[in-house]
């Protein structure tokens, strides 16, 4: 069978040697592994869509995967299925500054749309952690998030019109290059649905001009509760910063050994507040800030006062996840979200849980928005160490859902917590999704096995970090 | 008579009951209203719960835009995607329903940036929910996008959960009067890519007018701003009144019977604008939010020249208000085969008007 899938590319370009299936056969969240019958790299959209159809014909199940950052293990292979690689399909077709869109491939690295659009003075806004090496493709597919969710929104707030070929193998095109539309949004709804429609082949992003200006501070408290308490005051005055961020010691102390941050020493917790825009607003803004940090419990308050100063407060941040591997030789993250008012009872109680567990958990999280990230420290060599982790990672997850908020912020429900989706939807609602989703993918091809809780999931729990981690080239965030 | 249902459960009642219904807010967009039982969903109002610290407001789908407007405004805050027709009436549930974000869209994003949850009625008669009630949210698929100008096609609207935003307590707005559609598309492109973050940005063909407006945290932060345009184009920057801001939201200017609203990208509004000049007057045109959309008013004998210039641009026209019988649609329009099986999946037995 495999021989007239190969017809339609070239031998080289579908590839089974094991070897090459073994570089597939996981993604960012290493704990799951399968194998692919084969592994398909096509060049353009249409043999993407030769693929796909080809797939339907056969009833054979597939994956679309750009690099492979993915979090909760959206871009797993399905056992005997087909990975179809997206990595050349990385043109940026348009960069258009009267219209302020670019159109991409799914392929394109997600910078590489912000660093084309610069000469413009726009950037494209979602910035996941990963953003150096994700894809465009996976953040769609996903919703990716980032540091500045608040103010701008998810991927999906960005992209305004797609073309893609659907798990039933039909060509279509949603939305276009206005940010306004008529009708229903099927671009929205592409968005964030994690594979399971189809493979989306082209995208028209939103770009948006760069601001003129920052104002970083990075404040230290003596406990969690008060950096929690900061947020509340700021959202309070009437604030819309861009970024609100906090890390605990335990992260403090992984990001301090790994890049020497020089974070405020014997920091319970800190809190970076991030202000952005015109300068003279911005200017107006920082004075409010100032009084209302006054007011606080901070001991110490550091402002960034050039853009180098800026980037050390933030290489702390985005240094954490990769830094709490010198912590531990294992760590799994999740990343509910809770509602912000509650952020404190939430991560209070997140303590008690790794009291009572006795595993560590290091807290570092987009504060504005709600958006958790516990990083649950473990040694997968000790037995049933992986099963304790992911069994406190589940009780923090059924929390955020009973106070009312979310299993996911921005990794997706993927493989991993598929099984977590009927706490937060009916039965009814998930039979709507299932229909929903007949409708681009009546056979169910693409990306099977995600989002819907299923059988057991092909499972390998494995040790270390996984090797670009490792490399400092991707971080769990 | 009109069913009027109180409850979310008794909407369900309804859909199940009747087998062709339709839903109905404040009528602020007649044309969209179907045919089928009508349900007026007046009675299904309120808001179930504002959380002001997490920027989040929950309200039934018949509640006016206006009342939750000024509970929000008590604590400091409002809704970026500026919901038309406030004071006539408009609900947030048909507000969505037809997709009507004004012209403040321009600065954070309109309905579908702003949507976070939202439970509705299936052609089935049962209760749905999707998104959720949290500012950021990746879990299941995005149904609350897909019901902003889904016009109660898929599904009925009961209980929506939209993000909402501190409003900053001070704005200046701004006139500039330009040359030609030329001059004033080039103005747009640079105001758009500039880094002044302008609240909205509006354009005028009839009058060659640009309109915009600042806001912000302190008058003189963002009358430095003002300046700054003021420097750019001399003589042509006036100060503006701010009522303008409430005609355009109410569409109050648009005279015509019909109302139409066209999406449309800045590069092509000088074709636009253009045409409209051809026009003689039988159509009046506003752009809005920095060229994305356009919004056309006319009379019946126009109805025929819109339609044949839409078709040529291939651009799509939703009409808002006017009778017509074949439909709230106007030239081009992108039918594909998922709109069908989607519709199939949500409203299987086609209680729902037709797409």
């Amino acid at each position: 069978m495999i021989e007239s899938l190969t017809a339609l590319l070239s031998p080289d370009r579908v590839l089974t040697g094991d070897v090459h299936l073994a570089a597939y056969e996981s993604d960012g969240l290493t704990a799951f592994r399968a194998k692919p019958r084969a592994v398909v790299v096509p060049e353009t959209g249409q043999e993407v869509v030769k693929v796909v159809q080809w797939c339907r014909q056969h009833a054979v199940p597939f994956v679309a995967r750009g690099s492979g950052t993915s979090l909760s293990g959206g871009s797993l292979p399905v056992e005997e299925g087909i990975v179809i690689t997206l990595n050349r399909l990385n043109r940026i077709l348009e960069i258009d500054p009267v219209d302020r869109v670019a159109v991409v491939e799914p392929g394109v690295i997600n910078l590489d749309v912000s660093r084309a659009a610069e000469p413009h003075g726009l950037h494209f806004a979602p910035d996941p952690s990963s953003q150096t090496i994700c894809t465009i493709g996976g953040n769609v597919a996903f919703n990716s998030g980032g540091a500045h969710c608040l103010k701008y929104g998810m991927t999906s707030n960005h992209v305004l019109g797609m073309k893609a070929v659907l798990g039933s193998g039909e060509l279509v095109e949603f939305g276009g290059r206005s940010r306004e539309q008529v009708g229903p949004d099927f671009t929205g709804l592409f968005c964030g649905s994690e594979g399971l429609f189809g493979v989306g082949l082209e995208f028209t992003l939103r770009l948006l001009p760069k601001a003129e200006c920052f104002h970083t501070v990075l404040v230290g408290y003596h406990s969690l509760e008060e950096a929690g308490h900061a947020v509340s005051e700021i959202i309070d005055s009437g604030l819309l910063p861009g970024a609100l961020e906090i890390m605990d010691s335990l992260a403090i102390e992984a990001a301090e050994a790994a890049v020497a941050c020089g974070y405020p020493v014997g920091a319970e917790a800190v809190l970076i507040v991030e202000l952005e825009g015109p300068a003279g607003k911005v200017a107006a803004e920082r004075v409010r800030l100032e009084k209302v940090l006054e007011a606080t419990r901070s001991f110490e308050t550091r402002v960034a006062a050039d853009p180098v100063e800026r980037m050390t407060i933030w290489k702390g941040r985005k240094s954490a996840f990769s830094a709490v591997g010198r912590l531990s030789p294992d760590f799994i993250v999740q990343d509910g979200v809770v509602p912000r008012n509650r952020l404190g009872e939430a991560l209070r109680r997140i303590g008690e849980l790794s009291a009572e567990t006795g595993l560590r958990v290091a807290n570092v999280f987009h504060a504005g928005d709600g958006n958790l990230h516990p990083l649950i420290l473990y040694d997968g060599r000790e037995e049933e160490g992986l099963e304790r982790a992911e069994e406190l990672a589940g009780r923090i997850l059924e929390m955020c859902v009973e106070m009312g908020g979310s299993i996911t912020g921005e990794h997706g429900v993927g493989m991993e917590k598929r099984d977590y989706l009927p706490g937060m939807f009916s039965p009814y609602d998930i039979e709507v999704m299932k229909r929903v989703r007949t409708a681009f993918d009546p056979d169910k091809v693409a990306n099977p096995g995600k989002m819907f809780p299923g059988k057991e999931a092909p499972s390998l729990s494995q040790s270390g970090l996984h090797p670009l981690e490792e490399a400092g080239i991707i971080s769990r965030e | 008579m009109a069913v009027s249902p109180v409850s979310a459960e008794e909407v369900a009642e309804a859909v199940k009951s009747h087998p062709r219904v339709c839903a109905v807010g404040g009528r602020t967009k007649s044309a969209l209203v179907g045919r089928g039982e009508e349900l007026e969903l007046s009675q299904l109002s309120g808001i179930t719960a504002y959380e002001a610290s997490d920027y989040t407001v929950t309200v039934k789908a018949g509640t006016p835009v206006e009342e939750v407007a000024q509970v929000l405004a008590k604590k400091g805050q409002y809704m970026p995607f500026d919901p038309l027709f406030p004071q006539a009436g408009a609900t947030l549930g048909g507000t969505v329903a037809s997709g009507a974000s004004g012209p403040g869209r321009f600065r954070y994003g309109g309905l579908r940036d702003f949507l976070i949850g939202v439970q509705f009625v299936d052609g089935k008669g049962e209760l749905v929910r999707s998104g959720g009630r949290v500012v950021k949210n990746a879990a299941g698929f995005d149904l609350p996008k897909f019901m902003v100008g889904s016009m109660g096609r898929f599904g009925i609207m009961t209980e929506l959960t939209f993000k909402v935003f501190p409003q900053p307590s001070e704005s200046i707005s701004l006139k500039i009067m330009c040359p030609d559609h030329e001059a004033a598309v080039k103005r747009l492109r640079e105001i758009s890519l500039s880094r002044w973050e302008a609240d909205t940005l509006d354009y005028d063909p009839g009058e060659k007018v640009i309109w915009l407006r600042f806001d912000g945290p302190e008058q003189q932060a963002i009358s430095q701003i003002c300046e700054e345009v003021k420097g750019c184009w001399p003589g042509e920057v006036m100060p503006a009144d701010e009522m303008e801001w409430s005609v355009r939201r109410e569409v109050s200017w648009a005279e015509g019977m019909f109302l139409v609203k066209v999406p449309v990208s800045l590069a092509r509004v000088i074709l636009l604008a253009e045409w409209v000049d051809d026009c003689g007057g039988m159509v009046e045109c506003r752009v809005s939010s920095g060229g994305n959309v356009a919004w056309l008013s006319f009379g019946e004998k126009a109805l025929v020249a819109v339609e044949e210039f839409l078709r040529e641009q291939a651009m799509t026209g939703l009409i808002l208000r006017g009778e017509r019988p074949d439909g709230p649609w106007l030239g081009q329009r992108k039918v594909d085969i998922v709109s069908g099986l989607v519709k199939e999946a949500l409203d299987p037995d086609g209680r729902f008007p037709e797409i």
